[in-house]
């Protein structure tokens, strides 16, 4: 059986590609936005972002059959919530520059849709394995659409890469100067918006 | 007193919540296809926000922030790491809380505020408003006039957003770029228009 067709590759690439829960789904851009106007950030805040999701789909998953429907909601939130402070607290004492940068959106990964959405509609039907699984695809599915904004918008706005001047001397001497619109908010709306479309019409281009 | 009123109008318009800090995009998205929906969520919003941003101002203060439990004479601890799942459990509570008081007093008010009331739980702009009231040190007064300004400034976002998008309906789009696509760029360009307000100092 070739590796694309078993489920838990499908389960990994769904929500990876086609069914991205930035773009397709419109879920968890609250945080999408604010943490790419540098590459570090971005890459940080998805790792951390997929850590969370996987482990809160496993831990619920394998819980699903105990928690009793009518506060399941609660029992999310309180796993969802610890696995955040932890994140926040690792990031902090190993990461301090970082976890400065990204200030509030740690802890905002909370109320990120995505997470909720996944352990509601996911981990509480399905057994643990494919839902860590599916945490993972989610994870990179967010953190490829936040790494190609951050990408651009470093690239663009100040001519950089993890930092790095990448944009020759030559261009700035014949008149090119880097765009600080790519390093306020409105610019990433506009990235994330014209990525969308441009995913949705690569995914339904088949069917017309 | 010029110091709050220059504070609200930054948090109404050039720290808007949601065009300047991205908060609250979830339901934003969603809620703005329909005009009178976006102005029930909105002022659930600004009631929220009023509300648990105060509430959690003394919650930090007096049980989390470092030092914060010396008038139980425990001044050694220092429970900031809890913040977050304590802000989320007092805003659920609150919004739980709000749910119930709004449908014993008013049937009117709960057939428009009622039914938003849950989706605000998981709000970013409501968890946001109390963390960014922790991270930038609001005193008291200020994280009222804060939390006030924020749910004004995300529901002038969100109406503005459902207008535009009754006009939006005519519009003959590209494949693909209908939906969400269309509403993020639109977004964008009422973010730049919003961007303006930042030269204005009081």
């Amino acid at each position: 059986m070739k590796l694309s067709k078993t489920k838990a590759f499908k389960t990994f690439a769904g929500p990876a590609w086609t069914e991205n829960p930035i773009n397709m789904q419109m879920l968890g851009i609250c945080s999408a936005l604010a943490v790419t106007v540098q590459l570090k950030p971005a890459i940080v805040m998805a790792l951390a972002m997929t850590f969370v999701v996987s482990f809160s789909n496993l831990i619920i998953s394998a819980m699903r059959k105990i928690i009793p429907s009518n506060i399941r909601i609660i029992v999310e939130l309180a796993v969802i919530a610890s696995l955040v402070i932890v994140t926040d607290e690792f990031l902090r004492a190993y990461m301090y520059d970082v976890s400065k940068l990204l200030s509030v959106f740690v802890g905002l990964i909370i109320t990120n849709c995505i997470i909720l959405g996944r352990a509601e509609g996911f981990a509480l039907s399905n057994p643990p394995h494919l839902a860590f699984i599916d945490g993972l695809g989610n994870g990179a599915g967010y953190g490829s659409v936040l790494i190609f904004v951050a990408l651009i918008r470093e690239l663009f706005g100040s001519g950089n890469i993890f930092g790095f001047s990448v944009v020759p001397q030559a261009f700035y001497d014949a008149g090119y100067e880097d765009m600080g619109i790519m390093l306020l908010a409105p610019a990433a709306f506009i990235i994330i918006g014209l990525m969308a479309w441009l995913q949705k019409y690569l995914t339904t281009r088949d069917e017309v | 007193m010029v110091d709050l009123i220059s504070l609200f109008l930054n948090s109404v318009f050039a720290g808007n919540i949601l065009l300047a800090f991205f908060l609250g995009m979830c339901s934003f998205v969603a809620v703005s296809r329909n005009l009178e929906a976006s102005i029930g969520l909105g002022f659930a919003v600004i009631f929220v926000l009023s509300i648990t941003v105060p509430l959690n101002w003394f919650i930090f203060h007096y049980l989390l922030a470092p030092g914060a439990l010396a008038w139980l004479g425990l001044g050694a601890y220092d429970l900031s790491f809890l913040k977050l799942i304590v802000f989320i459990a007092v805003i659920a509570a609150m919004v739980q809380a709000l749910e119930m008081i709004i449908d014993q007093f008013s049937a009117a008010l709960y057939a428009n505020l009622g039914i938003f009331l849950p989706l605000i739980a998981v709000n970013c702009a409501i968890l946001g408003g109390s963390l960014f009231m922790v991270e930038r040190n609001y005193t008291f007064i200020e994280s009222v006039v804060y939390g006030f300004g924020s749910g004004v400034g995300w529901m002038l976002a969100i109406v503005a957003m459902a207008a535009a998008r009754i006009k939006l309906r005519y519009a003959d789009l590209p494949r693909g770029l209908e939906g969400f696509a269309i509403t993020m760029i639109i977004t964008g360009l009422m973010a730049m228009a919003f961007m303006m307000f930042s030269g204005i100092t009081m």
